[in-house]
């Protein structure tokens, strides 16, 4: 039930993040989620599109390094309380978040969050069994 | 295989007979400089030497040095040492530090570096079925001309691609089937990149032997070159003021470069007193060209640190090793007062799985000297995980500071952003003199 996220890696200088998402504009590959996480003098920069295939193709021939791994795109449920929910649903169960980032959905009503864990298949069940609706690459497609 | 030599006379000539072959060179070439550089002449007149206190090697300690600066204040033709009409060449270095060397060749010099050049041909296996593939640049820089002329006079097919133009470079090497490569180790590393990238595996690269000089490189950086090539990698050193490359060259042993000693007396020194040093021990190299005519240095100091050694070589050739030179006087920084060389760089880069592609920036903020030591990041290194690339970046800082004794700023860039060079590659910017 994980969705693929592309990493990449992200020089410590100004517009490196930019160069990046204009590789892909230029592609029309459209960027459902992007999120930078920063070291000293690095970063990662990890998103979430809507063609993976084409938007590797067009990053590896820029000349940007990245990989690609699974994470979890989980429906927040538009209430009070609603990330809260997951949270706690997902501690109880012993699943540590490595790093989570918002998601919005298009057309839909619903947030989402996506969560990276060392062990996505684990987590994903668990949420399944609390009721906790994942959104697969088809879903992300028709967000 | 059994060893294979250009001029096996002299390569494996007994050592007592080459010495005679040296004292006798020696005095002569003396004689040679005193009736034709005033400028030597004067130098031996200041300490008080005339040609007859030279009587053979045993004696060449007592000669005064040249220098860089003496290049300097003698140039353009302050060193000549055949009249003009003896004259048919130049050669020059780049210039890079400081103002360029012009040296003069008589058609018996070109001869004579042309040999030294192909017997390192032939010591890396070449021979007249090879295909010669010489990708140094042709003009000015001696490494064209002198391996194009060895790779004649050994009878290999030559393809004088010169520097540049990688595309056509592979084009030649795999429509042709080179077996010989010469270039810049840097050039030989970026080729092998290409080819890689290219998808070609070191089985389908026809390439047997590559050799390389003109610039510092480490054994990691054979290695890595070795195997992307799927080729042996031999060194190749020489310099400008004593011909161009060919003064000294690798066996298939790859300890060391036997020096043409028929031609070329080398001598290890103590940078700072001038003393001559024992095998063995680390110093600054000192050559005194015996042949060559119309550019005769008698005790140029190089400024590369090495180590001699008289070992007996298992290739069967008699003449003395040079170590791969551990640096250069003028290449050696000094940072917070540690001397650090750019191959011991190199050396902690490659061991980490690094590619030699990486700059070195020195640079003095608040009083204080500062190193920062850029890198390309890899495809095979990289990771979505922080921490981890984080813990190799630390373990660099580490294996550097283990080196040289300093702690380094580690910068990983992005891939191919550090500029490749087609020729030596500039490594060092040192902001500090800017
Ligand atoms: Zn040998």
């Amino acid at each position: 039930m994980s969705i693929k996220q592309i990493s990449v890696f992200v020089e410590n200088k100004a517009g490196a993040l930019l160069a990046i998402t204009s590789v892909l504009a230029a592609n029309g590959i459209d960027m459902r989620a992007l999120a930078l996480s920063e070291a000293s003098d690095f970063g990662i920069g990890r998103m979430i599109v809507s063609d993976v295939y084409a938007a590797t193709t067009v990053l590896k021939d820029a000349g940007f390094i990245h990989s690609i791994s699974p994470v979890l795109a989980v429906a927040i449920p538009n209430v009070p309380g609603g990330l809260n929910e997951v949270l706690k649903v997902l501690s109880t169960e012993g699943v540590n978040v490595e790093y989570m980032y918002a998601f919005q959905g298009k057309a839909s009503e619903d947030a989402y969050m996506v969560f990276k864990v060392a062990d996505d298949i684990h987590a994903a069940s668990v949420l399944r069994d609390h009721g906790i609706r994942l959104a697969n690459e088809e879903d992300l497609a028709r967000l | 295989m059994a060893e294979r030599y250009f001029q096996p006379e002299i390569e494996t000539m007994p050592r007592e007979q080459l010495k005679a072959l040296q004292d006798e060179r020696l005095v002569a070439q003396v004689r040679h400089v005193w009736e034709n550089v005033p400028y030597y002449r004067k130098k031996m007149e200041e300490k008080g030497l005339t040609p007859d206190d030279i009587k053979g090697t045993e004696d060449l300690h007592k000669l005064p040095f040249l220098s860089k600066a003496d290049l300097r204040e003698a140039y353009p033709y302050g060193l000549m040492g055949a009249p003009l009409k003896d004259c048919v060449r130049i050669q020059s270095t780049s210039g890079t530090t400081g103002k360029r060397v012009v040296a003069f060749y008589t058609q018996a010099d070109i001869n004579l570096w042309e040999d030294c050049c192909a017997r390192a041909i032939v010591a890396a296996g070449g021979s007249n079925e090879s295909v010669c593939q010489v990708s140094y640049g042709y003009g000015l820089f001696t490494g064209g001309p002198g391996l194009n002329g060895g790779s004649h006079k050994v009878g290999c097919l030559t393809i004088p691609t010169s520097s540049g133009n990688t595309e056509r470079q592979i084009m030649f090497i795999m429509d042709l089937q080179a077996t010989i490569l010469c270039c810049t180790p840097s050039y030989a590393a970026y080729l092998g990149e290409s080819m890689k990238e290219m998808g070609l595996t070191p089985d389908q690269i026809p390439l047997k032997a590559g050799i390389f000089g003109a610039e510092a490189w480490s054994e990691e950086m054979r290695q890595s070159i070795q195997d992307t090539l799927g080729i042996k990698a031999f060194d190749i050193y020489g310099l400008t003021e004593l011909s161009g490359p060919g003064v000294a060259f690798e066996c298939s042993e790859q300890t060391g470069m036997h020096i043409n000693e028929d031609h070329f007396i080398a001598e290890v020194i103590d940078p700072d007193t001038g003393e001559v040093l024992p095998d063995g021990v680390q110093g600054e190299l000192v050559f005194t060209a015996i042949t060559k005519k119309a550019f005769p240095l008698l005790r140029y100091r190089t400024r590369d640190i090495c180590v001699l050694s008289h070992e007996k070589c298992s290739c069967g050739r008699t003449h003395v090793k040079m170590s791969k030179p551990r640096g250069r006087t003028d290449d050696m920084l000094i940072i917070r007062g540690v001397n650090v060389f750019p191959s011991q760089i190199e050396t902690v880069l490659l061991n980490q799985g690094y590619p030699a592609n990486y700059q070195i920036i020195v640079d003095r903020v608040r009083n204080s000297d500062t190193l920062e030591v850029q890198v390309e990041m890899t495809p095979e290194m990289f990771t979505d995980n922080l921490g981890e690339i984080a813990q190799r970046q630390k373990q660099l800082v580490d294996g550097l500071r283990s080196m040289l004794g300093l702690t380094a700023k580690v910068t990983l860039v992005a891939p191919k952003s550090i500029v490749r060079s087609e020729g030596k590659a500039v490594r060092v910017i040192d902001k500090r003199k800017i």
